[in-house]
């Protein structure tokens, strides 16, 4: 066992070390998007509001804008080290501070996103490979083809026009229903776990019920995704050779599959759960946007609306630290699940 | 949605292109081939995806003969077209809140979609397999920092990429088509890089290409020729799926509200946006229209890549298992006891046999593997 | 399991010394094996006969594509889909290929076992080696406690120098060699009566190889296992096989006493196979001309007529008899019956495809 954890610390050491490069890549190419693009974040910022020449320019000195822009870029960097992703031009606020304070609704988000897309794929992804080339395969597949086609608002309209506004089951949008959540108070700043601290399960099941719609839809995107992949892991996994020789020992069919099958198909999930981060992002800005939900995604979205180059720059920032470091978590519990990967 | 199908099409090996002098269009026949082959889930996929993609672009090219009004027209001969009326009369779709014609808004709709598509894939077709050679061409720090580069940019979330790429280039002139079409490729250049760096990489190390540069062949040639036909593989999926995600790409800009502006063309995405108000007032029409064309278009490229790549990966395709029925033994198995040891019957040109030593017990011939060749025995092999 | 009972007291009986007359093991007769593929059926198998006895050996060689693995799958039931089996297997009263997917699962780990080529793929990858264990002994013995899995499961492995030690390590812990001596402990922990070892050690080297012999060469004398050992080594059949028989394209062509065989080929299949492996180390290189042939549409009458260097005009009109010589060996040749065929029957075969055999 120990020479087990020595190989797997070395590996936890290199995954970490590599990280590195990728971030500076990632925070460099944001830096150059948002500070070398044409516009100008003061004036930007200001709307159609006339500024004269002399304020803008005073602005800028202290925003620090006149400066090189190397110089703003080393700034940027040393800032990113600290956790300071500035101060919104609109608001007023820290970026972190915001971050903190929106951040929660979208981890709430994704993650039932997330479980609604494995609790459905993986299922669905089993049978369709166990009984490959069955009717069941076929509707299964098509069934990740086209919503993976239909865009997140699309089936977002849809579906709160029919669960929502028709039968009524859930309601429209928000996390919660107005008010109910405000005396409770911020301990991890991701409101249902915080309704669970304090034992407010009215709150909780308020939440629980407001995100079934959202997840759902955000879940239908990357559902296609699993079920594919699940599928095709289990076909490849039950002509594998070990199957066979399983077969050989006249271990049950039933368990050949579920022993054999499923749970080596199982253990790449894992990886894809991690490239599905990303999309998980992305689409929870639309979703968000579509239902209204209170996260980092809508919050962005009016940054840009007002222009807000810094608060944009920030939140970019710490949507592209969470993809490097999620990323890196998933390879990380992928060595523990499967001995082979250390090697 | 820009993560690829992960049974995509791998490049293949030297051995797919073993003829490398032979004529694109064999290569491109041969690679299609199995298209009109396709069966099953496969053939189904393609051909609705062929027929509502083909639909697609008619409707796009033809948008002026077919959409009855201009896309931002709210009135028609000087009459103003009623506001949020019903389809049916004058608008077959129905009209909008901004007195637009739903139908015409759509059919424009497609246009636009179109437009973009087509300067995305090909902005990013571009670029991604320029870099793809050179990286794979040239290798060294440039390699290595084109490949960091890229994967970092496959990593982002493709929305946000593209989200911040138009908010970067908004200020571009050509209006908000390029704007859009540029947002997009920088999400799609990564994954013709990779594709075509890899081959490119392959090319080099393989060893017909050093046999030619040996004779003095132009080895870019050669790589040229053999990147070809394997990308020639993989891009097709990777271009339909892309366009597919273009259009929905460009259609969640719309909905965000950093696409294209309602002045300067339809756009789908933005439209729905703008209806969803209607909706709760029960007004069906504004949305269900463009929200109808957006999924089917994005399904018909769908449809086009999944199918293909079935038809152009082997291993996933549809098995056809093919059950065999044991005939009937047509002639009873026959088992002749003899009494004697036959002769050795003379073969054609060989000398007469040697009379035969029965020696079964043939000292060590269970003791070691080369027993057997000094106890065989066999007259013939003794003649030669 | 109830069969598997059932199955010790008849036929496990005889010893080493009378094994002729003991009640085989398993006897197959016109087994044929066919899979369905693009080119139509392909005779994988076509009509084998043979029977292996308590204790004994089957060496089982021939050409690469010649039916082997296939023969040894379709004992046991293990064929992909579309593939169908016809004919007789005998196994302890009962016709193999009658039996129901389910009673072959059954049969198969106590009764039956099979040894793969490639041991390093053939362990899960995600399942320690003691549970690989648990699993076969859990679903052939229901009752057996963690204890006794456990001392049964060492014991095996102790048998083929597998430390207790190792007995938790993952699979890509072990070596080739090792992780073979694993494959065969799980075969020969539940004591089948009849075992298939397909090439058991020709993805190993060659010290590997003395040992896993020498290994299965204990097991007959221990338990009194049948074994079919399917090898293209010609020296192990020599050294390890009590009994061959030569495959060539989907038949057995000739089978016999091993010593025999070897001493005494009659076929001009197997002469030409082991001038063929002999003259290696000997008088240069020989190979056996041509190749053998498409089993989806193998040539009519004998099927080696095309290659045979002795082939008659019968040979290609008609399938030869199977010849049982008076050394006890059988045969599947015209040679030996003359008297079968006419005297134009006899005339040497003058077709192109004998000119190939010339140059050899
Ligand atoms: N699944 C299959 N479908 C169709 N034909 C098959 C299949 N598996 C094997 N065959 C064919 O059956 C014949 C016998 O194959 P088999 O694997 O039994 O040969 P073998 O004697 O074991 O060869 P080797 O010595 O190379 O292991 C071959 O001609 C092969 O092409
Ligand atoms: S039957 Fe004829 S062709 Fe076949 S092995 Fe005998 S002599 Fe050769
Ligand atoms: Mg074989």
């Amino acid at each position: 066992m120990s020479m087990k954890s020595g190989s797997l610390g070395r590996y936890i050491a290199m995954r970490v070390a590599l990280a590195i490069p990728m971030i500076f890549v990632l925070l460099t190419l944001v830096f150059v998007m948002l500070r070398v693009a044409p516009g100008d974040p003061i004036s930007a910022s200001s709307g159609g509001a006339k500024m004269s020449q002399e304020k803008i320019d005073e602005l800028r000195a202290a925003a620090g804008y006149d400066r090189p822009l190397i110089v703003q870029y080393g700034d940027y960097l040393a800032d990113v080290v600290r956790f300071d992703f500035g101060t919104s031009v609109s608001t007023n606020q820290q970026v972190s501070d915001v971050i903190l304070e929106k951040g929660g609704a979208t981890v709430t988000l994704a993650t039932g996103g997330l479980v609604f897309a494995l609790l459905l794929g993986i299922p669905v992804g089993l049978l369709a490979g166990r009984f490959r080339d069955s009717a069941f395969d076929v509707f299964a597949r098509l069934f990740g083809i086209i919503t993976y086609a239909a865009p997140v608002f699309v089936v977002g309209l849809l579906a709160q026009q029919l669960f929502a506004t028709k039968l009524g089951w859930f309601p429209l949008e928000g996390e919660t229903d107005p008010l109910i959540a405000n005396d409770i108070p911020a301990t991890t700043h991701i409101l249902i776990l915080d309704a669970i601290w304090v034992n407010d399960w009215e709150v909780v099941w308020n939440v629980l019920w407001h995100l079934i719609l959202p997840a759902a839809t955000l879940g239908l995107l990357i559902v296609g995704v699993f079920i594919r992949m699940v599928r095709v892991n289990l076909i490849q996994t039950l002509r594998g050779d070990y199957v066979e020789a399983a077969r050989a020992r006249g271990i049950r069919e039933r368990d050949v599959v579920v022993k054999h099958g499923f749970r080596n198909a199982l253990v790449p999930v894992i990886t894809v759960i991690g490239l599905q981060v990303a999309l998980l992002l992305g689409g929870s800005v639309l979703t968000e946007k579509t239902f209204n939900w209170p996260g980092l995604g809508k919050q962005l979205i009016e940054f840009l609306n007002s222009r807000d180059y810094v608060a944009v720059q920030g939140l970019v920032t710490f949507i592209a630290l969470v993809v490097v470091v999620i990323s890196m978590l998933i390879d990380i519990i992928n060595a523990l699940i499967d001995p082979r990967v250390r090697y | 949605m820009a993560n690829l199908p992960t049974e995509l099409v791998a490049p293949t090996g030297p051995a797919g292109t073993a003829a490398p002098k032979r004529a694109g269009r064999g290569r491109l026949r041969r690679t299609f081939a199995p298209i009109l082959e396709a069966h099953g889930l496969a053939r189904f996929m393609l051909w609705t995806g062929i027929a509502i993609t083909g639909f697609f672009v008619v409707i796009a090219v033809f948008a002026p003969w077919i959409a009855p009004y201009g896309y931002d027209a709210y009135e028609s001969g000087g009459e103003r077209f009623p506001k949020q009326e019903s389809p049916g009369g004058d608008h077959l779709f129905g009209t909008t809140v901004q007195n637009f014609d739903v139908l015409s808004r759509v059919v424009w709709g497609a246009r636009t979609a179109l437009e973009v598509m087509v300067l995305a894939v090909v902005f990013s077709l571009f670029i991604g397999v320029l870099l793809g050679l050179l990286s794979g061409y040239f290798g060294g720090w440039l390699d290595r920092i084109l490949v960091l580069v890229m994967d970092t940019l496959f990593a982002f979330p493709y929305l946000l990429l593209a989200i911040v790429a138009a908010f970067m280039f908004s200020d571009v002139p050509g209006g908000g088509i390029v704007t859009a079409a540029l947002a997009i490729t920088v999400v799609y250049i990564p994954q013709y890089f990779r594709v075509v760096r890899a081959s490119t990489l392959s090319a080099r190390e393989a060893t017909y290409v050093e046999a030619a540069r040996a004779m003095g062949a132009k080895p870019r040639t050669i790589i040229g020729r053999y990147v070809f036909s394997n990308v020639i593989q993989s891009v097709p999926v990777i271009t339909t799926l892309n366009a597919a995600d273009a259009i929905a790409t460009l259609a969640g800009l719309g909905f965000l509200g950093f696409g294209i502006q309602p002045t300067e063309a339809a756009e789908w995405g933005y439209d729905l946006q703008r209806a969803i108000p209607d909706l709760g007032a029960d007004m069906w029409w504004t949305a269900t229209f463009p929200g109808v064309a957006i999924v089917l278009a994005i399904l018909g490229f769908t449809l086009v890549g999944e199918g293909l790549n079935d038809v152009l990966n082997p291993s996933m395709r549809k098995r056809r298992i093919r059950t065999v029925v044991i005939p009937p033994i047509a002639k009873p198995r026959q088992v002749v006891t003899v009494a004697a040891m036959p002769a050795a019957v003379p073969a054609q040109g060989e000398a007469p046999a040697v009379e035969q030593t029965e020696d079964p017990a043939t000292p060590g011939a269970s003791e070691t593997g080369d027993a057997p060749a000094s106890a065989t025995g066999e007259p013939q092999e003794e003649g030669k | 399991m109830t069969t598997a009972n059932g199955t010790d007291s008849t036929t496990r009986t005889g010893s080493g010394t009378s094994r002729d007359t003991t009640a085989p093991v398993l006897a197959a007769r016109d087994l044929r094996v066919w899979y369905g593929s693009e080119r139509g059926p392909v005779a994988a198998v076509d009509g084998v006969t043979f029977d292996v006895r308590p204790g004994e050996t089957l060496g089982l060689v021939g050409e690469s594509g010649c039916g082997k693995s296939t023969l040894g799958r379709g004992v046991l039931g293990l064929l992909p889909p579309g593939a169908a089996v016809d004919g007789e297997v005998r196994f302890a009263g009962k016709n193999l290929v009658d039996l129901s997917a389910r009673q072959l699962q059954q049969l198969r780990g106590p009764e039956l076992g099979l040894i793969f080529q490639e041991p390093m793929t053939r362990l899960n990858p995600l399942m320690r080696v003691s549970e690989h264990f648990e699993e076969a002994l859990r679903t052939h013995n229901g009752d057996l406690t963690k204890d006794e899995i456990r001392t049964r499961a060492l014991d095996a492995l102790r048998g083929m120098g597998i430390p207790a030690s190792r007995y938790e390590s993952f699979p890509h812990e072990f070596s080739g060699g090792m992780r073979q001596r694993i494959m065969i402990a799980l075969a020969l922990v539940l004591r089948p009566a009849f075992v298939v070892a397909d090439e058991p050690t020709t993805a190993l080297d060659v010290l590997v190889e003395a040992q896993i012999i020498q290994i299965l060469a204990d097991l007959r004398r221990n338990f009194d296992t049948a074994l079919v050992l399917i090898t293209h080594n010609l020296g192990i059949v020599a050294e390890a096989c009590d009994r061959v028989a030569v495959m060539y394209a989907g038949h057995i062509v000739e089978q016999g006493d091993a010593r025999e065989v070897f001493a005494n080929p009659q076929h001009p299949y197997t002469q030409a196979l082991m001038r063929s492996t002999i003259s290696l180390s000997t008088t240069g290189l020989h190979y056996i001309p041509g190749s053998p042939p498409d089993l989806a549409h193998p040539p009519a009458g004998c099927r080696f007529h095309p290659r045979c260097p002795k082939a008659m005009k019968v040979c290609a009109q008609e399938a030869p008899p199977e010849v049982l010589l008076p050394n006890g060996t059988r045969n599947t040749c015209w040679l030996p019956v003359p008297d079968m065929t006419t005297a134009d029957g006899r005339r040497p075969l003058e077709v192109e495809e004998i000119s190939v055999a010339d140059e050899a």
